[in-house]
């Protein structure tokens, strides 16, 4: 997936126009090497900003936000399989879960890429 | 915050830097589980600078340290080294060290970065006549650990192949006086070495180039972790004794009178209130320290040191347990509290990681731990 036409939350999670979630290049880089990641349960509704998700790697474990409302879709089981997919391809492969957001309207209102990457410049790591 | 003669090295290497116990250090350098298989797998390098060096000298220094040190210091000759304690009068770990005899009346002991400041009044507050200690704050300090290690020394120091496991050699770098000590933190092959900051600095990149893969603290905590090896901080502490932390085997209760002998003598005689386990989890999942353990449902104790295993794959760690909540041959039945999730977990004795197929470079493994600190 192209960066751009993503929308970020503050929490370093990406969302496409069709509820996939998954989190930032950034965010990766500062988690460092994944080695577990924990998803939701398909069909489990969650809030904006919902802890929905555990990634953890060699040396921490980090929550995942959900960057809308809405019902988890699906989830992606080769990440949990191949956790590194989350480093090796933050954008496509290493997607976590995919959202049926409750207010498309949500969406909108998250940060564009170029917004996102101005935020990163000045925000702590993740 | 401190920083160690090889701050720049790890900067211009791309480390990412952390504070530890008060030190600028790298955390890492290309990743955690490349410099852990580094070192599993050829050899890595870890700058030790921020642990303490300390110097012990003078006719009464050996009976100094046989009274402060939990381990036989009587066992030592000129060249060997042992892992040892200091405890309080409780028998609370003051710190966990290693102490060399470097020749008559001299000993060089290395200290946990973390309790240089507690450790220095602590012995300097029990010292005789006769005995003196130096604290060599200007020093530097470098491992070199794994299986290509004693290749990689050789090129440098000639006879260092030849040294074995937990002994020190003075050697000569660049005109400069130093000391190559066969120990370490990791469970692999490998040298600790000592001295001189702008000597260390011109061996550094020089051991780069022979093959020596640049290491932070976080593959020191995961190798070190596989062996079951203590951390003072997460494992060790005041609170809790020699015998809970399971270092019976440095406390000589034979030796004569030392600092917490008779805490520890009476602990030993009535047996422990609490254990520390090492525990392997059963399901997927990443242990860290201050994760509940349970046992048949109830809180029994809780994780001490935490990770997930790169060598084996899977999640393990260190924890105290009460006594008298998990029977001593318990093997199953534990459970590790992370996040939300009761993940299953058998305990189990380290070492957790044995290597393939042991070539050992000295003739008498002593115990199977060969250690300092990170």
């Amino acid at each position: 997936m192209n960066p751009s036409d993503l929308r970020f939350a503050k929490t370093h999670e990406w969302i496409a126009a069709d509820g996939t979630v998954g989190l930032s290049d950034h965010a990766q880089h500062e988690i460092t090497d994944v080695v577990f990641v924990e998803l939701p349960k398909a069909g489990r509704s969650v809030k904006a900003g919902e802890g929905a998700s555990v990634v953890e790697s060699v040396k921490a474990a980090f929550d995942v936000y959900a960057p809308v409302a809405g019902q988890v879709a699906a989830v992606n089981p080769e990440v949990v399989a191949n956790p590194a997919l989350v480093n090796q391809s933050p954008y496509d492969k290493g997607w976590l879960f995919r959202l049926k957001p409750a207010d498309p309207a949500e969406w909108d209102g998250l940060m564009t890429y170029e917004r996102y990457q101005e935020f990163v410049k000045t925000a702590e790591p993740h | 915050m401190n920083k160690t003669p090889f701050n720049e090295f790890h900067k211009r290497g791309g480390g990412r830097l952390i504070d530890f116990g008060g030190w600028q250090m790298p955390v890492q350098f290309a990743g955690i589980l490349v410099e852990h298989r580094a070192v599993r797998e050829r050899a890595g390098l870890f700058d030790i600078s921020h642990m303490g060096q300390v110097s012990v000298t003078g006719p009464r220094a050996a009976e100094f340290l046989q009274a402060v040190t939990t381990n036989d210091v009587a066992k030592l000759a000129p060249g060997r080294g042992q892992y040892s304690l200091l405890c309080r009068e409780t028998g609370g770990v003051v710190d966990d060290l290693y102490v060399y005899e470097l020749g008559p009346e001299k000993f060089f002991l290395i200290v946990n970065a973390s309790r240089r400041g507690a450790d220095l009044p602590w012995l300097k507050g029990r010292l005789p006549g006769g005995a003196e200690i130096v604290e060599h704050s200007e020093a530097a300090g470098l491992a070199l650990q794994g299986p290509d290690s004693g290749k990689i020394a050789l090129e440098f120091f000639p006879g260092a192949d030849g040294l074995e496991k937990n002994r020190i050699l003075e050697c000569s770098w660049q005109g400069a006086k130093i000391l190559a000590a066969r120990t370490g933190y990791t469970g692999e092959d490998g040298f600790e070495i000592f001295g001189d900051a702008a000597a260390l600095k011109s061996l550094y990149p020089r051991l780069q180039a022979a093959g020596a893969v640049p290491c932070g603290l976080g593959a020191r905590d995961t190798l070190r972790l596989e062996m079951g090896y203590r951390l003072y901080g997460n494992d060790l502490d005041e609170g809790h004794s020699a015998l809970e932390a399971g270092l019976g085997w440095v406390v000589k209760f034979d030796k004569g009178e030392f600092v917490g002998r008779a805490a520890l003598l009476g602990e030993k005689e009535r047996g422990p209130a609490r254990r520390m386990i090492g525990f392997k989890l059963e399901e997927k999942g990443v242990p860290r320290h201050g994760h509940e353990v349970l046992f048949g449902g109830k809180t029994v104790g809780i994780v001490t040191s935490g990770t997930f295993s790169p060598s084996l794959q899977v999640g393990l760690g260190l924890a105290y347990v009460d006594n008298a909540l998990v029977p001593k041959d318990a093997r199953e039945g534990l459970a590790i509290r992370i996040h939300d999730r009761i993940v299953r977990a058998a305990i189990q004795a380290p070492p957790f990681y044995k290597k393939p197929a042991q070539i050992l470079t000295s003739p008498v493994p002593e115990r199977g731990h060969t250690r300092s600190h990170p």
